[in-house]
């Protein structure tokens, strides 16, 4: 087994209209993949594809080996899948949501597991608390540890860090690269560029299509963007003429500076050149993982494919 | 790893749905209360003998035989007399209008034939729509009216005998000549709250899961469908042990409902009964996809079961096609089981084939209900 996610040219349609349109994806055993892509583009839908929770209209694969058609039922019991809205019991306290998931798992002795989960979690004092009662972030790292208890080999997160605080957040990547050092996989969607940037390799996905896999190094020299940073005085008034300006794609200011991208360099570096410079430093700045993302939104579906 | 039955797994899904369904405090409550609060009403009815009836008086006479039987039968407490007309086509009006439960027509010529020993004649006519109100009247009427006639007339004993026996009380029962009985009711009432409740709750199993989002991850844990429907289901038997345990004590205590037959084959009854129920339910919960389609469809079966099972109306008095449908209904093969059982002392051997009926049910809604359940979320 050389890649434990190795899917093709996977479609889900709904009402006729393809959500997720033939996307591959290959994760390596020990890698974080990140998995991007803006609201509605597909993740959700790829990633219950390769849980086995949806079936594929088309494509093939293997999930840890198994099959994605065949095999989802033993796919299912083995990867653990943190599902993007909070699907525990919120009329059950966090101690029997984690019993019943160490029982249906068979987790000898259960007292030992959930006792050691709740440690962990830092919940010992609250065990008994509803679940429903947790604020978000407390809920997402309720259903993390949930699906982490059994152990399972490959972990599939949709967005587990939505609505947690930064220190939380740092701890949980901590983690997540602890285990994949042990050799877990992780496969995890998220919205968040630093998380991204803290990934092995991403994938990028809009409107179902898969735009750009590979490391974020890769993915950012592949966008072949050019990057300038402007600093001075008035930079609204400088923002306003660069603002679809000939080679000029994105402008946003960041702080006391702004940056400009675009993905003609020489048309880029005209328009540059033309700014009235009295009062600005312009200097060649480092495309960063955003702005790959935000012009690859940008870009119409037919220009990307 | 998750193929098979683990009975670890269905530890694990019966404690989730029964700690579930203590804490859903207003659920937990219906299940309790609908019995008890049907019960106490339908209760009411039936043991509300009803007495002082409005009456209508059919008479041309004034003799005092006529007048004897009528203070016999207010006498009784049953009849108040309160109409006293003519004309048969006058107390008709006043019958379908439902000014009055009962008309009585004492001919012209009953003095006369009293004396005469020639088979005096009274009818009684009593709006059976309602027959808990009109059993208790009639059924005194025979003596009543005989003795009436025995104390205006003391002739020799002979004589009176003979009376006795010529007497000739006519009772038409109109609008329901069927009649139910009582007794009938309660066991039927049984059969009607189990249906109500366990079937409603039940229907919600799995919609509850797919509306709150919890689906996804029950879907995503190894669970067969097997377990989920068992993990699901077998709570609710407990509930029915529950209700079943208060409605009979109750038809004991309050209504003093004869029970002849063995508690053993009632109860065995009813478990195969309730188990076809919850599994009924569960069946709806693979089919609707909200709670509100779920509370739907119980209805849907709801209705036809009161109807057409033989609860409300006579099954042997419906047309052919809604016996049919009848026969479609746990309830109706039920209530035939719990009525011989409880009002006929019916052993084992003749109530089998309702036992075969019901375990029919049983196998039929699992084994759809399984082949219904869907592993994915498509
Ligand atoms: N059950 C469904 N029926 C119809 N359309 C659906 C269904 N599930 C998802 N979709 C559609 O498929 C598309 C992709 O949805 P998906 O949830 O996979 O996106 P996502 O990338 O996870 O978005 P987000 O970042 O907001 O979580 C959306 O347009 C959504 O409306
Ligand atoms: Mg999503």
């Amino acid at each position: 087994m050389d890649h434990v996610i190795d899917v093709r040219g996977m479609v889900k349609r709904y009402s006729g209209r393809a959500v997720v349109d033939h996307v591959s994806i290959k994760v390596a055993e020990g890698e974080i993949s990140g998995f991007l892509g803006p609201n509605g583009s597909g993740k959700t839908t790829t990633i219950r594809m390769m849980c086995g929770l949806l079936t594929p209209d088309e494509g093939e694969g293997t999930v840890l080996g198994l099959d994605v058609r065949k095999d989802s039922r033993r796919i299912r019991s083995q990867v653990g899948y943190m599902t993007q809205r909070f699907s525990f019991y919120e009329d059950l306290s966090i101690e029997e949501n984690l019993n019943f998931v160490a029982r249906l798992y068979d987790l000898h002795p259960v007292r030992d597991h959930v006792r050691d989960t709740l440690e962990d979690l830092g919940l010992t004092a609250r065990r008994r608390q509803l679940a429903g009662q947790l604020s978000g972030g407390w809920k997402q790292r309720l259903a993390l540890a949930a699906c982490v208890m059994h152990k399972p080999k490959l972990l599939l997160l949709d967005e587990p860090t939505a609505g947690v605080d930064p220190k939380a957040r740092r701890e949980f990547w901590d983690e997540i690269h602890e285990r994949a050092a042990g050799g877990m996989t992780v496969l995890v969607s998220t919205h968040y560029m630093d998380e991204a940037e803290r990934c092995h390799r991403i994938h990028y996905i809009s409107h179902g299509t898969l735009l750009a896999s590979g490391t974020v190094d890769e993915v950012v020299s592949e966008a072949a963007l050019t990057t300038y940073v402007i600093e001075g005085p008035d930079l609204a008034d400088v923002m306003a003429q660069l603002t679809g300006a000939p080679g000029v794609d994105q402008v946003a200011p960041f702080g006391t500076t702004l940056h400009v991208v675009g993905r003609d360099a020489d048309l880029l570096g005209e328009t540059i050149g033309k700014l009235a410079t009295d009062g600005f430093t312009v200097r060649p700045g480092v495309t960063s993982l955003e702005d790959v993302f935000i012009q690859l939104m940008a870009e119409p579906r037919e220009t990307a494919a | 790893m998750i193929a098979g039955f683990s009975f670890h797994r269905l530890y694990a899904l019966l404690d989730k749905e029964s700690i579930q369904m203590r804490r859903d405090r207003i659920t937990f409550g219906m299940m309790l209360g609908i019995p008890l609060l049907l019960l106490v009403l339908f209760g009411y009815a039936i043991n509300n003998d009803p007495k002082h009836l409005p009456t209508a008086l059919v008479t041309t006479s004034q003799d005092h035989y006529t007048r004897a039987m009528v203070t016999a039968l207010e006498m009784t407490g049953y009849y108040h007399f309160n109409h006293i007309v003519e004309s048969a086509e006058e107390a008709e009006r006043l019958f379908e209008k439902g000014d009055v439960s009962f008309v009585v027509t004492i001919p012209s010529d009953f003095a006369r034939r009293v004396q005469r020993n020639d088979h005096p004649r009274i009818l009684i006519e009593a709006d059976a729509t309602d027959p808990s109100v009109a059993s208790g009247a009639i059924s005194t009427l025979g003596t009543v009216a005989a003795q009436a006639l025995l104390r205006e007339q003391p002739a020799a004993a002979e004589a009176a005998e003979a009376m006795q026996g010529q007497l000739e009380v006519i009772v038409h029962k109109r609008y329901n000549p069927e009649g139910i009985t009582q007794y009938n009711v309660v066991p039927g009432l049984l059969g009607v709250i189990l249906q109500m409740t366990m079937v409603m709750m039940t229907s919600m199993a799995l919609t509850r899961e797919l509306e709150r989002g919890t689906m996804e991850n029950l879907l995503s844990l190894p669970a067969t469908p097997l377990e989920i429907m068992l993990g699901k289901i077998l709570p609710y038997l407990i509930v029915g042990a529950v209700q079943v345990g208060v409605i009979l004590v109750a038809a004991k205590l309050l209504f003093s409902v004869p029970f002849v037959g063995g508690l053993g084959l009632l109860l065995a009854g009813v478990l195969i009964f309730v188990l076809a129920l919850v599994l009924l339910g569960y069946l709806i919960s693979t089919m609707a996809r909200t709670q509100m389609q779920a509370m739907q469809l119980a209805f849907f079966f709801f209705l036809p079961s009161i109807l057409l099972s033989g609860f409300i109306f006579p099954f042997r008095g419906m047309p052919g096609w809604a016996q049919l449908v009848g026969e479609l209904l746990p309830l109706t093969h039920f209530l035939r089981m719990v009525r011989a059982i409880m009002l006929k002392g019916a052993t084992f051997d003749t109530v089998a084939n309702h036992f075969g009926a019901l375990l029919l049910f049983v196998f039929a809604f699992a084994g759809i209900a399984l082949l219904r359940f869907r592993r994915t979320l498509d």
